[in-house]
């Protein structure tokens, strides 16, 4: 039996039709796409596809509004830089405590350099208040920058009515939407959105391409500068295999949009259902109503949660964990920490998350092997008695903290 | 994924002694704030001899410190409890064949889980020594609060200071931004400020522009300078050849210098830290600037594997 991936959210595979398309851009296409000869214009024109393959799944208006990037890091990075930038007299940035590390970091980073970073909390299920936020756009606002969908939670947040509050108010909006890409319909034509990140890897496009959107007239500082490439917002020769996958990758997405919000989703289901079926203590974390439909976090109470991906490998199911110990950080996830999770359950939540790779017959393998994985680590628990946990956990185990 | 030892894996997967001890008369119970990780240790210690008859754990963490815990046990049955005190956290990571530096503190858990179980059988108080913070150097296996510590106990200015008394840094270097930033906190502290030089510490010793430094020295004829290098490299080698180690010369070529770096040293964090160190005493005793270069030992050739 093959092993069951259902990390999707870390990082999928490459499509068979996406890898295909690339080949010939590592050996007879090898122009650079910047040269007059032909060489380089077959390429050029294989890039100018690959944009607009990208403009279709996001919905933009123009194809000038993709400039392709090494990555979603890069993508967040060079949007909330430049719109500091570009609006030098704004010193704040509005963002939330539940952002990948990609926006959080560099956020904590800008901080030291004197500028003041609001961080919007979630509730217990991983929501926003957007009174909150509300109160908090104002002129002094450089950019707001709220990812599109969380990607250990699933949970979504609304993105498209916070970019218009911040539109209102003139402030740019930014979004890390890596997670949302390829699993929710887009439509920015449509929105107020001035600025989104796009991951190839997350989407069946290989490692090392990104996509920084950016809406026509938004005002722009490029981080790296040098050639014209990308109209001169982002130097640097284009990795063109990697963008002619990408496009493929969008084209494939968006003809799978709907197998990813029924088949998929029902495939999420399912793993949920039957796993919260057959282990007590356990529970969905984050916004079960208003999430990704290829995503599930589930949290096991009283083990950790490295212990039990280190048992799923051995069975050959490959998820991921909000544990510290998975990361190398000290403490468990901040997002499930920022939902109020008690450490007990936040160490022990799995993230299970599919594409339209994955097979029901998978999800029914999983469902046999998670119980019994639970009961094992529950078994060597010092918060565990028996069939439960021992009474008043907290308790009956207080260990002497150093 | 952890890069985790056969041992670890073995433990982990098949635990010796989880659950409780039957009929224990101590209990030590700690955490690891470090990671929220946390255990109980519980013993069956015979009265009159004190030798620990059984030992159980259970253990609420990662899979490293489960086999910390399991190796624990395995370790402490059949000693006396003054045998198990003698127990360090390295003796729990050796018996693993090395844990991660990562997680080098689940080990520093089953001892202190221990100390705190011979400490409840004595009828004594159990107070932990230490306080962990986050992971700075991932070479050395150093901490934010033994840093900060060690800043505020000596007056440190730079991280060049910092490596010299905690480690930290002196490996790949990539946490000297995290180390500037402690120096920066705790010297604003005392209201000093953290000034920053140059390039940085670690460049100066293998650039070209330390051979200028010892200048003054007279150059050295061929034979004279071979039987530096030799007498530098013989000095070194008792200390290498503890650890079960050696450092033998193979070729000097200009102001390249070759050596086999044998052992247990060989390809670990420290090895070239060993290599800079003696590098570094090479170029003060010659008053000259040389690079000192790995090689394996083979026949008729010589493989570089770095500098």
């Amino acid at each position: 039996m093959s092993d069951i991936y259902l990390d999707n959210n870390a990082t999928t595979m490459v499509s068979p039709e996406v890898l295909e398309e690339m080949l010939p851009f590592f050996s007879e296409q090898f122009g650079n796409p910047s040269s007059l000869h032909s060489f380089g214009n077959k390429v050029g024109f294989a890039l100018k596809k690959a944009r607009q393959q990208v403009q279709a799944l996001l919905g933009a208006e123009h194809d000038s509004e993709i400039i392709f990037t090494s990555c979603g890091t890069e993508s967040d990075s060079t949007a909330i830089l430049s719109a500091l930038k570009a609006q030098p007299e704004r010193k704040e940035i509005i963002t939330t405590v539940v952002e990948h590390p990609a926006v959080l970091t560099l956020c904590e980073y800008l901080e030291t350099e004197g500028y003041t970073v609001h961080k919007l909390e979630v509730d217990s299920k991983g929501r926003l208040d957007l009174d909150q936020y509300a109160s908090l756009l104002s002129d002094r606002v450089a950019v707001v920058s709220v990812m599109w969908a969380n990607n250990e939670s699933g949970t979504i947040f609304p993105v498209e009515k916070m970019a218009d509050m911040a539109n209102e108010a003139g402030v740019m909006f930014h979004t890390d939407a890596v997670q949302a890409v390829g699993k929710l319909p887009i439509n920015l034509q449509q929105s107020n959105i001035h600025m989104l990140s796009l991951s190839g890897h997350k989407l069946h496009a290989p490692k090392g391409i990104g996509v920084l959107y950016l809406k026509r007239g938004t005002r722009f500082r490029p981080l790296l500068r040098g050639g014209h490439q990308e109209r001169g917002r982002r130097a640097g020769t284009e990795n063109a295999a990697a963008v002619v996958g990408l496009g493929k990758a969008c084209e494939l997405a968006m003809q799978h949009m709907e197998f990813e919000n029924t088949t998929v989703k029902a495939m999420r289901d399912r793993l949920e259902e039957g796993i919260l079926a057959a282990v007590p203590y356990s529970f969905p974390t984050g916004d079960t109503d208003n999430r990704l439909p290829n995503t599930a976090s589930i949290a096991f109470e009283y083990i950790e949660g490295e212990a039990i991906l280190l048992l799923m490998n051995k069975v050959g199911i490959a998820a991921s964990s909000g544990s510290a110990c998975t990361s190398g950080s000290l403490e468990p996830s901040h997002v499930m920490r920022a939902m109020g999770i008690p450490y007990t359950a936040a160490h022990g939540t799995v993230r299970f998350s599919f594409s339209r790779y994955n097979t029901m017959e998978e999800v029914e393998r999983v469902i046999a092997e998670v119980p019994e994985i639970v009961a094992k680590l529950r078994k060597l628990s010092p918060y565990w008695d028996g069939n439960g946990p021992a009474e008043d956990p907290e308790q009956a185990f207080a260990p002497v903290y150093a | 994924m952890w890069d985790y030892s056969e041992k670890v894996k073995e433990h982990f997967y098949n635990p010796k002694n989880a659950g409780a001890a039957e009929n224990a008369n101590a209990t030590g119970e700690v955490g690891s704030l470090s990671c929220g990780d946390a255990l109980r240790l519980t013993l069956k210690v015979d009265p009159d001899s004190e030798v620990i008859l059984d030992a159980g754990f259970q253990t609420f963490g990662c899979g490293s410190a489960i086999a910390s815990s399991s190796a624990l046990t395995e370790i402490i049955k059949g000693m006396t409890l003054d045998q198990a005190l003698e127990v360090s956290n390295q003796d729990i990571a050796d018996f693993l064949d090395g844990l991660p530096p990562e997680k080098m503190h689940c080990s520093v858990m089953g001892r202190e889980a221990l100390q705190a179980a011979v400490a409840d059988y004595r009828g004594e108080v159990w107070s932990d020594d230490h306080e962990e913070g986050a992971l700075v150097c991932k070479c050395f296996a150093i901490d934010e609060v033994m840093i900060e510590d060690t800043i505020r106990a000596n007056n440190l200015t730079s991280v060049e200071e910092v490596t010299n008394y905690t480690k930290a840094g002196g490996g790949c270097s990539a946490c000297h931004e995290g180390i500037e930033n402690i120096l920066s906190r705790v010297m604003a502290e005392s209201g000093e400020e953290f000034v920053a030089g140059g390039v940085g510490s670690a460049v100066a010793a293998s650039s070209p522009a330390a051979a200028s430094a010892p200048a003054e020295a007279a150059p050295k004829t061929d034979i004279k300078r071979i039987s530096t290098i030799m007498r530098v490299l013989e000095a070194v080698r008792p200390r290498l050849q503890a650890d079960g180690g050696d450092c033998e010369l193979m070729d000097i070529d200009g102001n390249t210098i070759y050596v086999n770096l044998t052992g247990a040293c060989m390809g670990c964090q420290m090895a070239s830290m060993t290599l800079g160190g003696i590098q570094q005493q090479l170029i003060e005793e010659l008053g000259e600037f040389v690079r000192l270069v790995q090689v394996e030992k083979k026949a008729d050739q010589l493989v570089g594997i770095g500098g």
